[in-house]
C-alpha cells in the first residue's frame, strides 16, 4: 500500500507540479519522503497504541486521483445525496465525490468571500494558498503527510476582514463506486480578523465496498476571528476516516468544534489548536456513540503558546458491543502563556464487558500562574437513576436510552442551530433507541 | 389495596424486614413511623420493586395479585406510586418530557389512548396550579440543580400526574420548610379519594398535622411494633422512641 501511494505520487509529480507554484511541490516532495520514509504508523507508535490502522490497511483500494478519469459511478444525482443534508438551515454546499469536486451539486459563492475548493484556489488563489498550505502541518505523522504530497482537493474557505459569512457551509465528502476507495481530502479555511464562519462538515460513504478517507484541514483564524464547526460523523458500517484537524488561533478569536460520532467502522479523529496569540479561546464538545465492531479514537492537543488564552473540553463516550474507544488529550502550556485556563473532561459510559475505553489526560504545564484541570471518568448508568425512572412506568431499555441520552446531551447542548440540535437529538435518540416523537 | 404478609427482606444477606404484616384498604390513609435504621425506606423500595432486595419470605399482594415477580416499571403500570425521599437529578431530560413518558407508558401498558399534547400541558397546568409551582419549572431538568423543597414538590406533581391507585411517600417531609409543607400536604389532601390510599413514612408527627392518618404504625427493628391512631403519632412526638425500644427489649 505504502509503495503504491508513493508510486502515485513520484509518478505524477510533474502533473502535481503543474498545478500549484513551486513552493507548494517542495513541500508535497518533503512529505511525500517523510511518509516513504516512516510508512504507516503502527502500534508500536505511541499515539497509535491503541488504534491498528491494520484493520483498514488490508483492502484493495482504488486510489482516487486528479489525473484519473471520473468513473460513470461516480456521477450522483441530488437526489441520491439529499438525505445527508442538513436540510432546513439555508448553507452554502462544496460537495466533493470520491475527493474531485462536484459542481454540479455544489453552491459557492465568490461574491466578498470565498467559499469553493481547494482544487481551484492553487493557482486562482495562490496568494493565500502558499504562505497557508503545509504550514501546521508540517511536523505531524505519516498519514498526514501522505495527504500533504498528495492533497487534490476539498474545502477552501477565505472570508476577509471583518466578513461575517451570511449562512453557514456545508461540506460534504460522498465515496461512492463498487470497488474499495481511498480518497485524500485537504481543506484550508483563513478567516481574517474578526471574521466568523461556520461550518458543518459529513464525510459520508454510499457504498457497501470499504472505503477509506484520509482527511487533513488546516485553519488560520485572525483576531477576534470566531468560527463553529460540526463534524457529523454518521458514516456507513464498511467507512473509515482519519482526520487531522489544525486550528491556528490569534489574539481573542474563538473556535468551537463539534465532533458527533454515531456510525463508521473506524474513526480517527485528531484536532489540535495552537492558541499563538492572547486570549485565544478554543472550545471542543465530542460525542461518541459506539456499539458492534466501532471504533472512535480521539486525540486531542491544545497548545497554550501566549498568555491568557483559554481551552475547554468536553467529551462523552458511550460504548456498547465489542466497540472501542480512545482519547488521547494533550494539553501543553508553554512556557510564557501564563494566566492560562485550561479544562479537560472525559467521561464514558462502558455498556458491555466487551466494549473499551482506553483515556489519557496528558498535561505539560511549563508555566507558574495558571489553572489547569483534567478529568476521566469511566462508568456504568447510575442504577439509583434508573430505578427512579422505572418506578415513574418507563420501561428498562427505555429509562436506559434515556439516561444515556441525557449524559450525551452537553455535548450537542452549544450547537447553536435548533433545528441542527433537534436532527442530532433525534439521531443520537435513535442510535440510543428512544423514539424522540 | 394493599396486603403485606410476613415480609423478610434482606440485603446483602442481611435481614432489614422481619415479617411485616399490614394491610391497606381503599380510602385510607396508613403512617409509617420510627426511628432511624428501622426499616422504613427498606419497606418503600421493596414495595415499589427495588432489586437490591432479597425477599426471603412472604408476599406483597397489590389488589389480591402478588406484585413480587413484578419489575418496577410494572408495578407502576398497575398504579403503584413512590415519591423518593432522594429524588435523583437527570440532566438533559426535561420535567414535562419526564412526565409526558412516564404517563404514556402507563397508558400504553394498560391498553389505554396516549394524551396528547395539548391535554397534556392542560393536565399539567392544572396540578401545577394545585402544587402552587411556577410555570418554568416544566422546561427544567428533572431534579438538576433544585432545592430540597423543589424535589419533594416535584415529586407530588409526578404523583398527581399519574394519579396512583396506591402512593407512598417516603419522607417526603424532610428537607421542607413549613410553607412547603402546607403545599405539598394540600396537594396531597386534594388527591384523597375513595378510590386510592397512601402510605406515609415519616420520622415526625409534623407532616401528619396536615395530612391526618387512619392508622399508625410503629416500624422498629424490621417489625411493625405497635399500631393505633393518629394519637400514636402525638404521644410518639412526645415521649420519642425510646419508650418502644425498651418494650421491645
Amino acid at each position: 500500500m505504502k509503495d503504491r501511494l508513493a508510486a502515485s505520487y513520484w509518478l505524477h509529480e510533474s502533473q502535481y507540479a503543474a498545478m500549484s507554484s513551486s513552493a507548494v511541490t517542495e513541500r508535497r516532495r518533503a512529505a511525500m519522503e517523510r511518509f516513504e520514509s516512516e510508512g504507516f504508523p503502527t502500534v508500536r507508535h505511541e499515539d497509535w497504541k491503541y488504534t491498528s490502522l491494520k484493520k483498514i490497511l488490508k483492502a484493495e483500494y482504488a486510489l482516487s486521483s486528479p489525473f484519473s478519469e471520473a468513473d460513470e459511478s461516480e456521477t450522483l444525482e441530488f437526489k441520491d445525496i439529499k438525505r445527508f443534508l442538513v436540510n432546513d438551515i439555508d448553507c452554502y454546499r462544496v460537495v466533493f465525490i470520491n475527493g474531485r469536486y462536484s459542481s454540479w451539486l455544489s453552491e459557492t459563492t465568490h461574491q466578498g468571500f470565498d467559499v469553493c475548493t481547494l482544487g481551484s484556489a492553487w493557482k486562482k488563489y495562490a496568494d493565500q494558498v502558499e504562505p497557508h498550505f503545509g504550514r501546521l502541518t508540517e511536523g505531524l505523522g505519516a498519514t498526514v503527510q501522505l495527504n500533504t504530497a498528495l492533497a487534490w482537493d476539498g474545502l477552501y474557505v477565505n472570508v476577509p476582514a471583518g466578513v461575517t459569512l451570511d449562512k453557514p457551509i456545508q461540506a460534504l465528502y460522498f465515496t461512492t463506486g463498487e470497488q474499495p476507495v481511498f480518497t485524500q481530502t485537504r481543506s484550508l479555511i483563513v478567516l481574517g480578523d474578526g471574521a466568523k464562519a461556520e461550518i458543518i462538515e459529513r464525510h459520508q460513504s454510499l457504498t457497501e465496498a470499504e472505503t477509506w478517507t484520509n482527511a487533513v484541514d488546516e485553519v488560520f483564524m485572525g483576531a477576534n476571528a470566531h468560527m463553529h464547526w460540526v463534524k457529523l460523523q454518521h458514516d456507513s458500517p464498511s467507512a473509515a476516516l482519519t482526520q487531522h484537524s489544525v486550528i491556528e488561533q490569534k489574539r481573542d478569536s474563538h473556535a468551537t468544534v463539534h465532533t458527533i460520532s454515531t456510525d463508521g467502522k473506524f474513526l480517527r479523529n485528531n484536532l489540535d489548536f495552537k492558541l499563538v496569540e492572547p486570549g485565544a479561546e478554543a472550545r471542543m464538545f465530542g460525542l461518541s456513540l459506539a456499539d458492534g465492531q466501532q471504533l472512535v479514537d480521539h486525540h486531542t492537543r491544545v497548545d497554550h503558546l501566549a498568555p491568557h488564552c483559554v481551552s475547554r473540553e468536553n467529551y462523552k463516550g458511550i460504548f456498547d458491543g465489542q466497540s472501542n474507544g480512545v482519547f488521547n488529550g494533550q494539553i501543553h502550556v508553554h512556557l510564557d502563556a501564563q494566566k492560562t485556563l485550561a479544562f479537560q473532561e472525559n467521561d464514558n459510559l462502558i455498556l458491555s464487558e466487551k466494549a473499551s475505553i482506553d483515556t489519557k489526560p496528558q498535561l505539560e504545564i511549563f508555566a507558574d500562574d495558571v489553572k489547569c484541570s483534567h478529568g476521566c471518568t469511566v462508568g456504568q448508568l447510575d442504577e439509583d437513576a434508573l430505578f427512579y425512572l422505572r418506578a415513574r412506568g418507563i420501561q428498562r431499555k427505555e429509562a436506559q436510552a434515556l439516561l444515556m441520552l441525557a449524559f450525551a446531551h452537553d455535548a450537542v447542548a452549544d450547537i447553536q442551530h435548533p433545528s441542527l440540535q433537534a436532527k442530532l437529538h433525534r439521531l443520537i435518540g435513535k442510535k440510543l433507541g428512544v423514539d424522540m416523537g | 389495596m394493599i396486603e403485606i404478609v410476613n415480609l423478610h427482606a434482606s440485603v446483602d444477606g442481611q435481614p432489614i424486614l422481619k415479617g411485616i404484616n399490614l394491610r391497606i384498604g381503599a380510602g385510607e390513609v396508613h403512617a409509617i413511623m420510627g426511628p432511624n435504621g428501622s426499616g422504613k425506606s427498606t419497606l418503600s423500595n421493596v414495595i415499589a420493586g427495588r432489586e437490591d432486595y432479597e425477599i426471603t419470605e412472604g408476599d406483597i399482594l397489590f389488589q389480591g395479585e402478588s406484585i413480587l415477580e413484578l419489575a418496577p416499571e410494572e408495578r407502576a403500570h398497575l398504579g403503584l406510586f413512590l415519591s423518593f425521599q432522594y429524588p435523583v437529578e437527570i440532566p438533559g431530560v426535561t420535567v414535562s418530557n419526564f412526565i409526558k413518558t412516564a404517563l404514556n407508558e402507563s397508558k400504553k401498558a394498560r391498553g389505554e389512548e396516549p394524551l396528547d399534547a395539548s391535554s397534556m400541558l392542560k393536565k399539567m397546568r392544572e396540578k401545577m396550579d394545585l402544587l402552587e409551582m411556577d410555570k418554568g419549572f416544566l422546561s427544567r431538568s428533572l431534579n438538576e440543580g433544585f432545592s430540597g423543597g423543589e424535589k419533594k414538590r416535584n415529586e407530588i406533581f409526578q404523583m398527581a400526574m399519574l394519579e396512583p391507585k396506591l402512593a407512598i411517600l417516603d419522607e417526603t417531609d424532610s428537607g421542607l420548610d413549613i410553607d412547603a409543607l402546607r403545599i405539598v400536604a394540600n396537594g396531597v389532601n386534594a388527591l384523597r379519594s375513595s378510590e386510592n390510599a397512601f402510605m406515609v413514612i415519616t420520622h415526625y408527627q409534623r407532616l401528619l398535622d396536615y395530612i391526618i392518618p387512619d392508622h399508625v404504625h410503629v416500624l422498629f427493628q424490621g417489625k411493625i411494633v405497635k399500631s393505633g391512631d393518629k394519637n400514636l403519632a402525638l404521644e410518639l412526638e412526645e415521649r420519642g422512641y425510646d419508650w418502644i425500644k425498651k418494650e421491645q427489649a
